[in-house]
């Protein structure tokens, strides 16, 4: 590819051609370029959009934009704190994330490791299909089926059960009918799972043949050998799965919106209604003029929301590149992997 | 590597904890693989059920009315969606293959290495925030929302997918056709354009597929930069309807005439997303199968 050396075109008799064929080779080039520059210039775009629209709200509102508690965008009384939308971002991402790593990270050596035949490739697109399903469908799922399921069935019973037990009980006290920070939970949990499992497949499947089968010369026995041999060469890479679907929750906007009852709690309850990040922005961007400070607000809320996303994802691929290097191993087979996982791209 | 572990037999010799442990851990894998699937079938069962029965005539040729009236359809939102998806398809496919094909041919400095590690964290880039972009930046500055900006929108979700997916099929193509191609003569863009390229065709063909996928599902982007409109509109200048943003909108309200339709574009979008990435996947197995 890279490597190609450059033909002899100097030798060729018709120096015309050769000129125009110099020519057309350093055009299409520096189409090349220019476009593939044009994606980092987008992002550093994007970045200076979101900034220079929400510095207003920050510069007027200072500290108190991301510790305040009173999110009123009514002209006249407008004050902006979106404690209220932080924290119910970092609630339902955590529960998102209690709830879908130890399946993901499960799932994942199911497939990779347990031997499982001719199940494994249909099993592997099925949890693919999973990250296919649009939010919004995820959303009306979610509103119609899971929320009165919570509501009359898991969150009594949770309420009844783990509610009675001290300190933790305070979180899974049933608070009424109505969406609810845990129900957003489980929904981005169910959403964010693909990619938890597409990431820690690719970690895993770059420990080497030698280390499994070191384990097992020794005797161990398959679940050993993946305590022993496996997951501590791919722990930080399985770190940066759960960053990358932290990150992929922290943002998810529809689904969220039409499950979590959109009100600006901070309660200790997860059975509490909440509302997020991306929600708020969803909900109250067509009635954001130019006249007040409500459109800087959002478009700052956005730009917290995108520098904690990319931050996840730069961190998780650096953790799971360096898991690969670690392994020593070499650029095709970690491409392989990456062209594996794809389908989630 | 499974080939070795299927075939690995336990010595009669381990002991009874560690043969449990083994048991217990084999029945957790099992356990979290039957638990990540019973979402999606609940939720495939309760689409199409609730999506086949709002399936009417009246859901693609009429335009929506009022809750009160019967016989409201998607119509607008189905153009819209059409219009929209189109629009960004015409942006990001030269966008992202040109990308692609300066990362896997002319990719190995240091500039490539910014373009790719820029592609890949846009991946993870939440929709909402292309929608506030460009918002910020395209609605704002024209006066209005439209298909236009929607199209804008998704086309930065879809470049990036595009870029790395067209980068990883050029690398399938084996080298040996551009030296070939080179020794004929060929000047490296010719190459590139008529042996790498097709070659690679298929996949090109499944990142388009695997873009377009994500891009028809996206609900937050479209609903910040097209708004949505009750009525056919074919000026991508205007405020455009879309299928999920129907759905979206339908699915709040009181009205079960509405929640049916709701469900009705659920179920179109459900089939038209998995039948785009399952073709997407089938494509690129046979593709790789070929190129080995």
């Amino acid at each position: 590819m890279a490597t190609i050396g450059v033909p002899p075109h100097a030798d060729a008799p018709a120096a015309l051609l050769t000129r125009r064929r110099r020519f057309g080779d350093r055009a299409f080039r520096w189409t090349t370029l220019v476009v593939s520059v044009g994606l980092v210039v987008m992002l550093a775009l994007l970045l200076w959009v979101l900034a220079d629209g929400g510095w207003r709200a920050i510069r007027e509102f200072g500290l108190h934009f991301v510790i305040g508690r009173d999110w009123n965008p009514v002209a006249g009384r407008e004050t902006y704190g979106a404690l209220p939308f932080i924290f119910g971002t970092a609630v339902t991402s955590l529960i998102a994330m209690v709830l879908a790593m130890p399946i993901g990270v499960g799932v994942a050596l199911f497939l990779n490791e347990s031997g499982a035949g001719w199940i494994k490739n249909p099993l592997a697109v099925l949890v693919d299909l999973l990250a296919a399903i649009p939010s919004v469908v995820y959303g009306l799922w979610g509103l119609f089926v899971l929320v009165p399921l919570f509501d009359h069935t898991v969150e009594p019973w949770l309420s009844a059960s783990v509610g009675k037990v001290p300190v933790v009980g305070g979180l899974f006290r049933y608070q009424g009918p109505g969406g609810d920070m845990f129900t957003a939970g489980v929904i981005l949990a169910i959403m964010i799972l693909p990619i938890v499992t597409a990431v820690t497949r690719e970690v895993v499947s770059v420990v080497s043949t030698d280390t499994r089968e070191a384990a097992m010369a020794l005797g161990a026995t398959r679940y050993e050998t993946i305590r022993l041999g496996v997951l501590p060469t791919a722990r930080p890479g399985i770190v940066g799965a759960g960053m990358l679907g932290l990150g992929r929750a922290l943002g998810e906007t529809i689904a969220v919106a039409l499950v979590i009852g959109n009100s600006t709690n901070i309660s200790a309850s997860l059975f509490k209604s909440g509302y997020t990040i991306p929600a708020v922005i969803a909900n109250e961007f067509r009635e954001a003029t130019s006249a007040g400070v409500h459109r800087s607000a959002l478009l700052f809320l956005a730009l917290l929301l995108v520098l904690i996303a990319l931050g996840m994802a730069s961190v998780s691929r650096l953790l799971v590149r360096r898991t690969a290097r670690m392994m020593g191993d070499d650029v095709a087979a970690q491409e392989e992997a990456a062209a594996s996982t794809l389908g989630l791209a | 590597m499974s080939a070795t572990v299927s075939t690995f037999e336990m010595p009669r010799t381990i002991s009874s904890q560690r043969r449990t442990k083994d048991r217990l851990f084999s029945i957790a894998l099992w356990t979290s693989v039957v638990i990540a699937l019973i979402p999606l079938l609940l939720i495939v069962y309760r689409v199409v059920r609730l999506g086949v029965a709002a399936i009417s005539v009246n859901l693609f040729a009429h335009t929506a009315l009022p809750a009160s009236l019967p016989g409201g359809g998607l119509k607008q939102a189905f153009l819209g969606t059409a219009m929209i998806v189109g629009l960004a398809i015409a942006f990001s496919v030269p966008l992202g293959v040109l990308t692609g094909i300066y990362l896997a041919e002319y990719g190995s400095g240091r500039i490539a290495a910014v373009v790719r590690f820029t592609a890949e964290i846009l991946l993870s880039i939440p929709s909402i925030v292309a929608g506030a972009f460009i918002w910020a930046l395209v609605v704002v500055a024209l006066g209005n929302f439209s298909a236009l900006a929607a199209g804008i929108a998704l086309t930065v979700l879809m470049w990036p997918i595009m870029a790395r997916a067209t980068e990883e099929v050029l690398r399938l193509v084996p080298t040996e056709l551009r030296e070939g191609g080179l020794a004929l003569g060929y000047p490296r863009w010719r190459v590139i354009m008529r042996i790498v390229l097709p070659t690679a065709g298929a996949g090109v063909f499944t990142a388009i597929m695997l873009a377009v996928a994500r891009g028809l599902g996206e609900t937050a982007p479209v609903l910040l930069t097209a708004l949505g409109n009750d009525f056919v509109s074919t000026n991508p200048l205007k405020p455009t309807d879309a299928v999920p943003l129907r759905v979206y909108n339908y699915a709040q309200s009181a009205y079960p005439a509405w929640r049916a339709l709701a469900w009705g574009g659920a179920l179109m979008l459900l089939v038209g997303v998995l039948v785009l990435s399952v073709t997407a996947r089938m494509l690129s197995i046979r593709q790789q199968r070929r190129m080995r």
